[in-house]
């Protein structure tokens, strides 16, 4: 009788330990994630993990993707991309995901491309640079908009007020030096001219020294300023201070309420390419964004009490393209998954309008930004862009 | 000629800046032999507490005072809790601490205040002044009257002041100093005290030109160690000497070379003036008796 006893409860044990393996194989898709949370990107990192955490919390309780929960494993890099590759490797090897949603710096995206080319796992990054896309990777995405396209739209609200020579001033961060290098590259095509080209470290306290070089330059029609940060800020107030008349560009960098702060009233007449996300309530109501970008903010505010940043859009573009392969492939099936994310036609999210294909893994075109003149220390739209 | 008085103002401004942050070091580096790599932090404690108070309703010029007041609490804290107990290292082990300091106060600062950019108004409303074509502003006269104001007042009180005189002798021998009745651990602590609200002034009257955010201490004390460096550490003149001439140097160098190598050619400058004079412009020369 003991005996009995004994085995019925083993078979029990045994039986429940094999239903519990079973469940868990099928009942979950893990989505890796690798972001700057901290470190000197965190402010990329930070609205990143939020957006990711909170969305993929509302999927579950709505019953997940093809009836599987997802589960989000999430590692910090710090912006650092060797640590971004150890995490990629742990991601693939030990924690065995289905997907990969992240790298916060395009160091780590960079990164981290090879291990996921390897391992036949679809990765969407949230990093700015186009060398993630050109040329193609066939198991590479990425979705915030480029810092080129930012330089096309300039060019081209240019040329429709038919100014055609320039001047630059840029930071010599990151950011400013990649949007300098690309907008060489469009100028030519654009049909514009780089009369004269000034610099300014990232701490620089004075511009004036520059930009009158750039005054006394014949023939400039606008400046143009790629930067980041508080450099904008400065280059915008000495503009004013030293009195150029010449219309001044900003770089989608600097698409915060801050940014008008901080110039003050200098600010007024300065334009700008920015993502729909930014300008949610000044956008037309017949504009097919609308009610995402609307939506995205408000839910973004209400759960972390914070003002919307586009980092933590891409995230949610990520995360919502690949949820969207998966229910089209009705699998988690890596290979399949990766198949529909390049067959993304016409998903509207906070970036703009994401139409991809085998040549183009981004799939955003200019209409992403729009242009923006400051009036009234506000955005004001500037028609016909 | 227009061109040039435009790249002068542009030095001014920027050298006026470096001077204010530069005055910070000679005072510790006068008491103790430390080289503070955490004055930078008080330059950004004394414009960002004086940001998010007046955000809160304090009135600026309370704001401000409380500003000060706080950043040299925290200097204080600083040699009390981190310098004071390994006094027996030597001075490059100290400098290391307040390395360390320097990082734990801007962490600090992340998470108390945020990581955005701030300013705060000028002391003199109007819009820039305008001198033979070229135009400068207000508030970049009010840092260089504030550098100015700083350098009599450090003067005075080391020249004229018993308070002063202790000051000194605790740099020039920490032994001798206590045997003829100086306290030098109270010394140390007060040093590190005004250091810090100079850094805090500083702080102030430079955030509505340059703007400010919690990491913003680290390259203006780089900018301003150089400038104390070529001035003679130690030296409030040669602080803001050293600070006027490599703001000038930069602004000249972006005007009629090129803005690329502006830091470069300054730091050419330094290098080659601290060949010449190790000691620097101002700096007195250390004579090892025996």
């Amino acid at each position: 009788m003991r005996a009995m006893q004994h085995f019925t409860a083993t078979v029990a044990i045994g039986l429940c330990a094999l239903l519990g393996a079973g469940l868990q194989a099928s009942a979950e898709i893990k989505i890796g994630s690798v972001l700057a949370v901290t470190g000197p990107a965190s402010f990329l990192g930070d609205p990143e993990k939020k957006t990711l955490e909170m969305y993929v919390d509302e999927i579950n309780a709505k019953g997940g993707v093809n009836g599987q929960k997802l589960k989000l494993i999430v590692y910090d890099d710090a912006a650092n991309p060797n640590s971004a590759k150890t995490f990629a490797t742990r991601l693939v090897e030990e924690d065995k995901i289905d997907a990969m949603v992240g790298g916060s710096t395009t160091g780590a995206t960079l990164a981290m491309m090879p291990v996921f080319e390897d391992a036949k796992i679809p990765f969407i990054s949230l990093a700015g640079s186009i060398r993630i896309i050109e040329p193609v990777h066939k198991w590479v995405f990425k979705t915030p908009h480029t810092d080129k396209m930012a330089c096309e739209k300039i060019f081209a609200d240019l040329k429709h007020r038919k100014l055609t020579t320039i001047a630059m001033i840029s930071g010599t961060g990151g950011f400013g030096k990649s949007m300098n290098a690309q907008c060489h590259k469009v100028a030519g095509k654009a049909g514009i001219k780089i009369a004269i080209e000034e610099t300014y470290g990232p701490r620089d306290s004075d511009m004036t020294a520059q930009l009158t070089k750039i005054r006394n330059t014949a023939g400039v029609q606008a400046v143009v300023n790629p930067g980041f940060g508080q450099g904008p800020a400065i280059v915008t107030r000495n503009y004013r201070q030293l009195g150029i008349k010449v219309p001044l560009y900003q770089s989608h960098g600097v698409c915060s309420k801050q940014f008008i702060k901080l110039a003050g009233a200098a600010a007024e007449g300065v334009r700008l390419p920015c993502a729909a996300l930014l300008i949610a309530d000044k956008l037309p109501k017949k504009d097919p964004q609308k009610p995402v970008v609307v939506n995205y903010s408000r839910e973004y505010q209400k759960k972390t009490g914070q003002a919307v940043s586009t980092f933590g859009g891409h995230a949610y573009d990520g995360l919502m393209i690949l949820v969207d392969a998966m229910q089209r492939a009705k699998s988690a099936d890596k290979a399949k998954v990766r198949d529909e994310i390049e067959k993304t036609k016409g998903y509207i999210g906070t970036g703009g309008i994401v139409n991809m294909s085998s040549t183009d893994h981004l799939g955003l075109d200019l209409s992403a930004f729009h242009m923006l003149e400051i009036k009234g220390g506000d955005w004001t739209l500037v028609p016909g862009t | 000629m227009a061109e040039l008085l435009q790249f002068v103002f542009s030095g001014l401004t920027v050298g006026a800046i470096y001077a204010l942050v530069a005055l910070g070091f000679t005072l510790i580096y006068n008491a103790s032999d430390i080289i503070n790599f955490a004055q930078g932090e008080f330059v950004m404690l004394g414009g960002m507490t004086t940001v998010f108070l007046s955000l809160a309703g304090v009135p600026l010029p309370l704001a401000a005072l409380i500003a000060i007041i706080v950043t040299t609490a925290i200097g204080l804290a600083l040699h009390r809790l981190a310098i004071a107990p390994a006094r027996g290292a030597s001075p490059v082990a100290l400098i290391m601490i307040t390395i360390g300091a320097s990082i734990f106060l801007r962490g600090v600062a992340q998470i108390v205040f945020d990581k955005t950019f701030h300013s705060l108004p000028p002391l003199f409303s109007g819009g820039p002044i305008r001198f033979g074509g070229a135009t400068i502003l207000p508030q970049s006269l009010v840092v260089l009257a504030g550098s100015a104001v700083i350098v009599v007042v450090l003067w005075l009180f080391v020249d004229r002041t018993m308070l002063g005189k202790a000051v000194i002798a605790t740099a020039a021998n920490r032994l001798a100093a206590r045997l003829i009745g100086v306290d030098t651990r109270r010394i140390v602590d007060f040093s590190f005290a005004v250091s810090a609200a100079v850094g805090a002034i500083a702080g102030i009257l430079i955030t509505p030109i340059t703007l400010t955010s919690y990491d913003a201490g680290t390259l203006l004390a780089l900018k301003g160690f150089a400038a104390a460096m070529l001035g003679g550490i130690g030296s409030a003149l040669g602080a803001v000497v050293g600070g006027l001439l490599i703001g000038m140097i930069e602004a000249l160098s972006a005007g009629y070379l090129s803005s690329s190598y502006k830091d470069a050619v300054a730091f050419v400058i330094i290098l080659v003036v601290l060949v010449a004079m190790p000691q620097g412009l101002f700096g007195r020369v250390k004579i090892e008796r025996v």
